[in-house]
């Protein structure tokens, strides 16, 4: 019993991985393994192909007309009319101004959320001060609280504020995020040493002069993955958007998409002209910062 | 959690394992990290509490948003309790999410497990399973809206191409819940499976050695190692979908809400009627905010109940593996 065992231990700790195991079985494993190769490989590009065929089919969709597009059997290759789609889209709906719209509410979440979350996160972290751990309970508290439960009351708010249509009724409520403020808060007590907080303490430096100089440049992959994570889910928003931008002059994308789809159902190589306009610019930041978001999404879950 | 190391102490601070200050100070020398965490507070306090506490006021009010408001108790509940639409939201609210969680999270368990494995390209595979949830939801509705159609969609054409006979996946009950229903598995999926992943990558390689050992099999090693040791894991994937379920708006509002030719709001026979869209079209198509509020706060009580449910499901077994996994090991 232990002989193999040994031999198996020894063979794989150096490895750390137990993918390739076993230098013992060697002999009778290998077509198994071939076998065993193919499935897995197999299974992964099917799970690939699942995952990225709606892109493509977009990709063919809004590049061809609606003649194209429900002709029978389907065309699978992208045409050539992407450009007068877009067109199309944007003498129907305002694309550049909801385009606008929505880098404006996205971008300026995505810095303001970063901004206020790093500051508090870096107080929380780092400083112990009187109260400090009621409020920080309170604020986990504030996770329990659902989004849906008050769509109707925040409109009510929103428009006693005279804020109905305008875009500050989706920058100012997102701006606090109690879930941005945990993340880098973790990320704050496991990345800033406390001797270099104290040290810059003792050079004088206040506590928003240290959390410019010493906590911002310490906590760059957290707040690259915070920032695009604020501005993908803004950019994806579409219930809160949809119930306070009643005017249909001051549209997000997502909510201009809806619109389209909903009024010009005849023609779809338009509609889906448009919703490559509204996923791109998402899939080209995700694309960029893919490595700090796969990891932390999958660390912010494990750790929560 | 940071391992803080026991520093001097010339500057006569105490030094605290979570936190780096420092001798007692009056209150007032705190202002900067009060000012700091001021934000979140305040904003939470008008955008979020108030908007919360208003909706239970609201919740017992008739209310169209512009007329007087009129208090009407229980009245609300009441109506609410034998509305068969609602209760026909909430049936088809929980059929789409069990029959988009269950295969969801397999699916998704398994990727996860043959990602595991020591091959090429893991890279570019994580980062393409994952590229359908950071989409615009509304964007995609529409695609699958087109994909599924009855009569043009390519799902159709290639059940006919194969010879088999096609589905009326926009116009038929189980039709428009399975619709949906891929959609969600399309786009969480690859979420679920990375998550999955990253704990896999935490198990001791140990374990799978000694299932090897023991001569176990693929499935054994799934069943047996790999399910257990991500309990943790599993239970917060289940109670994110199932927030995620129950909540389920943007989808059926594409594919099936207000004036997109497929009939009725919800789809035929409101099939396609969520508890969310419901709630969004009591309150903003028939401007009956009371209603809406009422609808809002059933859900809240129907997650919650889902919460306790999902929580102690799972962590009364999660003593089960422990006991197990030693006997293994000893054998």
């Amino acid at each position: 019993m232990s002989a193999p065992e040994l031999v198996r231990s020894g063979s794989t700790r150096g490895r750390g991985r137990h993918g390739d195991t076993l230098v013992v079985q060697k002999p009778r494993r290998s077509r198994q393994w071939v076998l065993g190769r193919v499935v897995t490989h197999g299974c992964i590009i099917i799970g690939v192909v699942f995952a990225l065929f709606p892109f493509y089919w977009l990709l063919v969709m809004s590049t061809s007309t609606t003649a194209q597009i429900f002709g029978y059997p389907p065309r699978l290759i992208p045409s050539t009319h992407l450009l007068e789609n877009l067109r199309n889209v944007v003498t129907s709906v305002d694309l550049p101004s909801s385009l606008l719209n929505s880098f404006v509410v996205s971008g300026s979440l995505a810095v303001l959320v970063v901004l206020f979350d790093s500051l508090a996160a870096f107080a929380f972290a780092k400083f112990r001060f009187p109260g400090r751990n009621v409020l920080f309970t309170v604020l986990l508290a504030t996770f329990l609280v659902p989004g849906n439960l008050s769509l109707v009351p925040s409109f009510i708010l929103m428009s006693k504020l005279g804020w109905v249509g305008d875009l500050q009724a989706l920058i100012v409520p997102g701006i606090a995020n109690a879930f941005g403020i945990f993340l880098l808060r973790q990320f704050a007590t496991a990345s800033i040493p406390d001797e270099l907080v104290e040290a810059a303490t003792l050079d004088g430096a206040g506590f928003f002069r240290t959390w410019w100089s010493v906590a911002i440049p310490m906590l760059r992959g957290g707040l690259a993955f915070l920032g695009i994570f604020t501005f993908v889910t803004a950019w994806n928003d579409y219930v809160w958007p949809l119930v306070v931008l009643v005017n249909p002059q001051r549209q997000t994308l997502q909510t201009a998409l809806a619109q389209l789809n909903s009024v010009y159902t005849t023609d779809y190589g338009m509609i889906m002209a448009g919703a490559v306009v509204s996923v791109v610019p998402l899939i080209g930041i995700f694309l960029i910062g893919s490595r700090h978001f796969i990891a932390n999404i999958a660390a912010g879950a494990l750790k929560g | 959690m940071a391992v803080t190391l026991p520093t001097g102490t010339s500057t006569g601070s105490r030094n605290r394992p979570d936190g780096v200050t420092v001798a007692r100070r009056g209150l007032r020398s705190w202002w900067p990290q009060y000012l700091a965490i001021t934000p979140f507070y305040v904003i939470f306090l008008v955008f979020g509490l108030l908007p919360i506490l208003f909706s239970i006021y609201l919740s017992f009010t008739d209310w169209d948003g512009i007329s007087q408001i009129k208090f009407v108790g229980l009245q609300q509940y009441n109506y609410l309790i034998h509305d068969t639409r609602f209760w026909n939201a909430v049936g088809n609210t929980l059929i789409i999410w069990v029959i988009s969680t269950v295969p969801m999270l397999f699916i998704a368990l398994v990727m996860a497990f043959l990602l595991h494995q020591n091959i090429r390209l893991k890279g570019f595979y994580r980062v393409a399973f994952f590229v359908p949830n950071v989409t615009s939801m509304v964007a995609m509705a529409i695609v699958f809206g087109s994909v599924f159609s009855d009569s043009f969609g390519i799902v159709n054409s290639a059940l006919t191409a194969l010879g088999l006979p096609t589905v009326a996946w926009l116009s038929t009950g189980w039709g428009i819940k399975v619709t949906l229903a891929m959609l969600v598995i399309w786009r969480w999926t690859g979420y679920n499976a990375i998550l999955y992943l990253a704990a896999l990558q935490a198990v001791p390689s140990d374990l799978y050695d000694a299932a090897k050992v023991d001569g176990a099999g693929f499935w054994r090693t799934f069943f047996s190692v790999t399910i257990p040791m991500l309990r943790p894991v599993i239970l917060f994937t289940v109670i994110t979908s199932t927030i995620g379920g129950l909540g389920l708006f943007t989808e059926p509002q594409i594919l099936f809400g207000a004036a997109n030719g497929n009939g009725t709001v919800g789809g035929v026979n409101e099939a396609g009627m969520t508890i969310v869209l419901y709630q969004y079209n009591q309150a903003f198509s028939q401007l009956d905010f009371g209603y809406g509020s009422a609808i809002a706060w059933a859900l809240f009580i129907l997650a919650a109940v889902f919460a306790i449910i999902n929580w102690r499901l799972l962590r009364d077994r999660d003593t089960i593996p422990a006991p197990k996994r030693t006997r293994k090991a000893g054998r």
